[in-house]
């Protein structure tokens, strides 16, 4: 009785924790894999546990080679689409402007539109204009893809921020230049960073646009997809693995980095005269 | 499309933008959407136009002797009748898929909305933590899962739920499964999001009127969901429909979804004007799934 009593309210919980093993089940197979020497070049079961991997991650030059392009590849994406998303962000947050819903659809159709179909339409651009593809029409299509994620997520922090702060600033006699650099660029960080990482992780992570657009140049993803049918080699399980170990240390990093810019405001949080100058 | 259009951002849409300074800055908006406007155009738009072309190309043409366009609407129906199966099959897999995403997906968005208290963030970064590995490698991790000789198979098989010789991979079942695995977030953060602002008290509510889980669940907590529902079905459905990493790397061509035909179309067969075809038949067939869903979806919110 009392231990359906406990089912009855916690079964929500447990249902979810469950969910959320399935979800982690794949990453604990890769990190396994990681440190495992497969039997054969096609084998994906484990066999016999080794460092080895790890010791020598650039084992297969090609692989290596194709995390560095990636890397290069999803950096440029996200400067492009940050910047340029950015300012989109701006001009439909803070400004009114004849146009402003087809703008609205010119950015939220590249997201309702299945992937597939942002690379075979490229692609048949590429091929009629006649330009080469490799390196640079993929960083075209990444920055193409990113920019609406970015305009999106850059959007969400503008609109809810308090425009108050910046008219004090101006009634303080700032110029508007000082009111952007001191006031508004501070309080948008936050939210230009996250778009940033998001960018960065689409791009690094797209497969389809890429494949589609790449000509001979081979991104972690392509390089992954070649090679499942060669035989992967166990180092692409490392590389997993240490992609997810970077982007959890990101995460704990920055909410450390709130929690304590969060104490450290509290107790000067009424004291006038105070400089806004952190992110909040 | 405003509920897909909301998300991402987590709020609804902003109200209106404070009014302009008159007189100052008339430029300034413009200048600051051309880039991005102009990239989204150059990139996006005409890119869709030059597939619309291609793929009413004169389809006895070959990429090495040159396409003409000869607006050949016939290749429209001859790809559909060719690759039918295919196209079943993409809506039939992302259906299934979705089916057993809202299964998995409800109660966890539930469960991190209502019940996690400070355990909230950390469940929510442990949602979207899976997708920080490769999709591919993850893929491919399944392929490990379901092998033939895993352990997931040998329980199966000593259950009776499998046959002897019965296999999990290079079938439906592991497509599905695959389709399932890859886009849950998608599904689960917009659900979150709506069920995050659901007040608990309405619920309290209806169990003082006498409405049992159940009752209250139908008439409280899933009308109140709907948005973010509708966003993370359609955030789900559209990218497996289109996927073919799984049916690739999971099934074998008796599984390929309709992506895997036109990759091949416009990288191994080079037959340009039949993939162009496709994709837009693909694009057209999701964009009618997505306005009868939300024609639907919205007259019962109504209701």
């Amino acid at each position: 009785m009392r231990v359906s009593r406990w089912l009855a309210d916690r079964w929500v919980m447990i249902v979810a924790l469950l969910v959320l093993g399935y979800l982690f089940l794949p990453i604990a197979v890769v990190a396994g894999l990681s440190l495992n020497r497969p039997s054969s070049r096609l084998s994906y079961d484990f066999n016999e546990f080794t460092l080895d991997n790890w010791r020598q991650p650039c084992a297969t030059p090609e692989m290596c080679d194709a995390v560095v392009r990636s890397v290069q590849i999803g950096f440029l994406a996200t400067v492009g689409s940050t910047v340029i998303g950015t300012l989109m962000a701006f001009a439909l947050v803070r400004h009114r402007f004849r146009g402003r819903g087809g703008i609205n659809l010119l950015i939220f159709l590249p997201m309702a539109t299945p992937e597939l179909v942002l690379g075979t339409s490229l692609l048949a651009l590429f091929v009629s204009a006649g330009v080469p593809q490799g390196f640079w029409t993929v960083v075209i299509a990444h920055v193409m893809f990113c920019v609406s994620f970015v305009v999106v997520t850059v959007k969400a922090r503008l609109a809810g921020m308090d425009r108050r702060l910046e008219e004090a600033a101006m009634d303080l006699y700032a110029s508007e230049w000082q009111t952007f650099r001191r006031i508004t660029l501070p309080l948008v960080l936050p939210g230009i960073v996250a778009a940033a990482l998001l960018a960065f992780s689409l791009s690094f992570d797209d497969f389809i646009v890429t494949n589609f657009n790449a000509g001979t140049t081979v991104t972690f993803p392509m390089y992954v997809w070649g090679a499942a049918q060669r035989g992967i080699p166990p180092q692409v399980n490392v590389i997993g693995t240490a992609m997810f170990g970077i982007a959890l240390l990101l995460v704990g990093l920055s909410t450390l980095r709130g929690r304590r810019a969060r104490r450290a405001a509290l107790p000067v949080a009424d004291a006038p005269g105070r400089r806004a100058t952190g992110p909040s | 499309m405003t509920a897909l259009a909301q998300l991402g951002s987590g709020t609804p849409a902003t109200g209106s933008p404070p009014p302009a300074r008159p007189g100052r800055h008339r430029l300034l908006p413009y200048l600051l959407l051309l880039p991005g406007a102009a990239w989204l155009v150059l990139f996006f738009v005409v890119p869709l136009a030059q597939l619309a072309a291609a793929s009413l190309y004169d389809p006895t043409g070959s990429l090495s002797t040159g396409y003409v366009l000869t607006w050949a609407f016939g290749n429209y129906p001859e790809a559909l009748q060719a690759y039918a199966p295919q196209f079943a099959r993409s809506f039939g897999y992302a259906g299934a898929a979705l089916v057993l995403a809202l299964l998995l997906g409800y109660p966890l968005a539930y469960a991190i909305a209502q019940k996690a208290g400070r355990w909230k963030n950390l469940l929510l970064v442990c949602v979207v933590a899976p997708m920080f590995t490769s999709f591919l490698v993850r893929t491919l991790a399944w392929k490990t899962i379901l092998s033939d000789n895993g352990v997931l198979v040998g329980l199966l098989r000593d259950v009776h739920l499998l046959g002897p010789d019965g296999r999990l991979l290079a079938t439906p079942v592991a497509v599905v499964l695959g389709l399932t695995y890859n886009f849950l977030p998608f599904l689960v953060l917009p659900l979150y999001a709506s069920l995050e602002r659901l007040d608990h008290r309405l619920l309290e509510a209806a169990g003082d009127l006498y409405a049992g889980p159940l009752h209250a669940f139908r008439t409280v907590t899933l009308p109140l969901s709907m948005p973010g529902l509708i966003a993370g079905t359609l955030l789900f459905f559209i990218p497996a429909t289109g996927d073919y990493i799984n049916a690739e790397l999971l099934g074998t061509p008796n599984e390929y979804m309709i992506g895997n035909v036109i990759d091949s179309a416009f990288l191994v067969r080079l037959d340009y004007p039949q993939g162009a075809a496709l994709s837009f038949l693909l694009m057209a067939a999701i964009l009618a799934v997505v306005f009868v869903y939300l024609r639907r979806a919205g007259t019962e919110d109504v209701l």
